[in-house]
């Protein structure tokens, strides 16, 4: 294995290997050459200092929320034009909503569903903001949320905590659904919370709670569809929640009906 | 475009990492994040998956950044990158004067050079994609990379040697 035998070593090689950027078969050349040539060796070795310590030095911003400020869906020009395709589809749906409800809990039609208005309202930023959300976080396969459902009364007493009011995850064992945990999310102005649940098939759903809404406009069951995203939402207070999932419409309205029960009876 | 919303979204905290390693400044780098998405946003219907998402959104990071070095020069402190060794360098007591110094020092390497660096060090990315991302050709990643450490090294190492004097005397 004499280095005689192997392609020249070049600079680049040097900093490929340091970057862990090199071919299994270069790696043990550039080993063998680094082995015989100590200050080669070291000039690599702070090289991978260097790297690690950049890394280090930056590695606290990918933990911050996400300013406020940031874009986080295309701007209000595209977004009009979707709002009221959706403005149209909500009138629609509202009226079926109830439908849904009815036919699927017999006679449990939760008052919030019976009010259910057909005005034409635009569809609220945080159900817009819980549909992306759900969309970030739920196909996550090692870190779904920042607090698991084993910590559960850790993970109510801290979301309880930063929003300032008393949050408890609804138990939806009964309809299929198992807690999975919650994290934190940055909403328009401050925090909001999501929980997540999956059933036995790992279909997975979210439930988005923020409490940046301004206090009085209790709504009834609206819905919307973002993509691939089923969106049930509805304002009770100033406390506005969202239940997102890639399930159809009915299987959403009869866990958002089960959620909206355990609420209500809190 | 749904899916591609969500990327978007999630590739944020990188965006914001490299810009404050760009710029060592929070309020500036978040207006290029901020500046990026919203062209971004603008252009994403016009993108439709010509590549690699990751590199779309450095390479327009990339430009505005470009732009504002640009405007810069016009201030005569920062019109040339050859602002030598001349900062106050004192010996290194505990992680934070570690950190200000690295933060000092990535702030002297050449724009262009710092460029590279970050992206292959801190967002690990593949030369390729670097030279993807700042449209320049493989071997100029490589030389600038070089480049950029060699001057990282010299303003570190200059630092330990003054250090060093400073024990001896």
């Amino acid at each position: 294995m004499s280095v005689e035998t192997t392609q020249p070593i070049t600079e680049a090689d040097l900093h490929a290997y340091a970057d862990e950027q090199l071919p299994a078969e270069r790696r043990v050349e550039v080993d063998a050459y680094l082995a015989t040539h100590a200050d080669e060796a070291a000039r690599v070795q702070a090289w991978q200092r260097d790297n690690q310590a950049l890394r280090s030095l930056l590695a606290p911003i990918v933990h911050e929320p996400i300013p406020v400020r940031m874009p986080l869906a295309p701007a209000p020009r595209v977004l009009r034009w979707r709002i009221a395709a959706m403005a149209a589809s909500i009138a629609f749906v509202s009226a079926g909503t109830g439908w849904v409800a009815r036919g699927t809990v017999d006679g449990q039609i939760p008052p919030a569903a019976r009010v259910a208005s057909t005005a034409e309202q635009p569809i609220p930023g945080f159900a817009r903001r819980a549909a992306v959300a759900h969309v970030v976080y739920s196909p996550e396969v090692r870190r779904p949320v920042e607090v698991g459902a084993d910590q559960e009364e850790q993970l109510v007493t801290w979301l309880s905590k930063r929003l300032g009011a008393p949050l408890k995850p609804p138990h939806l064992e009964r309809i299929g659904y198992e807690l999975i945990g919650g994290r934190l999310l940055p909403g328009e102005q401050g925090p909001v919370a999501q929980f997540m649940y999956h059933n036995a098939q790992g279909q997975r759903l979210t439930l988005y709670v923020t409490r940046e809404l301004k206090q009085g406009s209790t709504t009834g069951f609206r819905f919307a569809q973002d993509g691939p995203v089923n969106v049930f939402y509805w304002i009770d207070g100033n406390f506005g929640y969202a239940l997102s999932a890639g399930i159809d419409k009915s299987e959403l309205a009869r866990v958002a009906t089960a959620v909206y029960d355990q609420l209500e009876s809190r | 475009m749904h899916d591609t919303s969500a990327e978007i979204v999630a590739c944020i905290p990188a965006l914001r990492r490299y810009a404050r390693g760009l710029t060592g400044n929070k309020d500036s780098a978040d207006d290029l994040v901020q500046d990026t998405l919203e062209r971004a946003w603008r252009r994403i219907a016009r993108w439709q998956r010509r590549g690699d998402l990751r590199a779309w959104l450095f390479s327009i990071l990339h430009n505005r950044f470009i732009d504002l070095v640009r405007s810069a020069r016009a201030t005569p402190e920062e019109s040339s990158g050859e602002a030598e060794v001349t900062l106050p360098i004192r010996p290194t007591q505990n992680d934070m004067l570690e950190i200000r110094d690295l933060d000092a020092a990535l702030a002297r390497i050449p724009p262009d050079q710092r460029e590279v660096l970050l992206l292959v060090a801190v967002e690990q990315m593949k030369y390729e994609e670097v030279a993807l991302t700042l449209e320049i050709p493989l071997g100029t990643v490589m030389s600038r990379l070089s480049r950029a450490r060699e001057r990282l090294r010299t303003i570190m190492e200059g630092r330990e040697v003054v250090s060093r004097l400073k024990v001896i005397k």
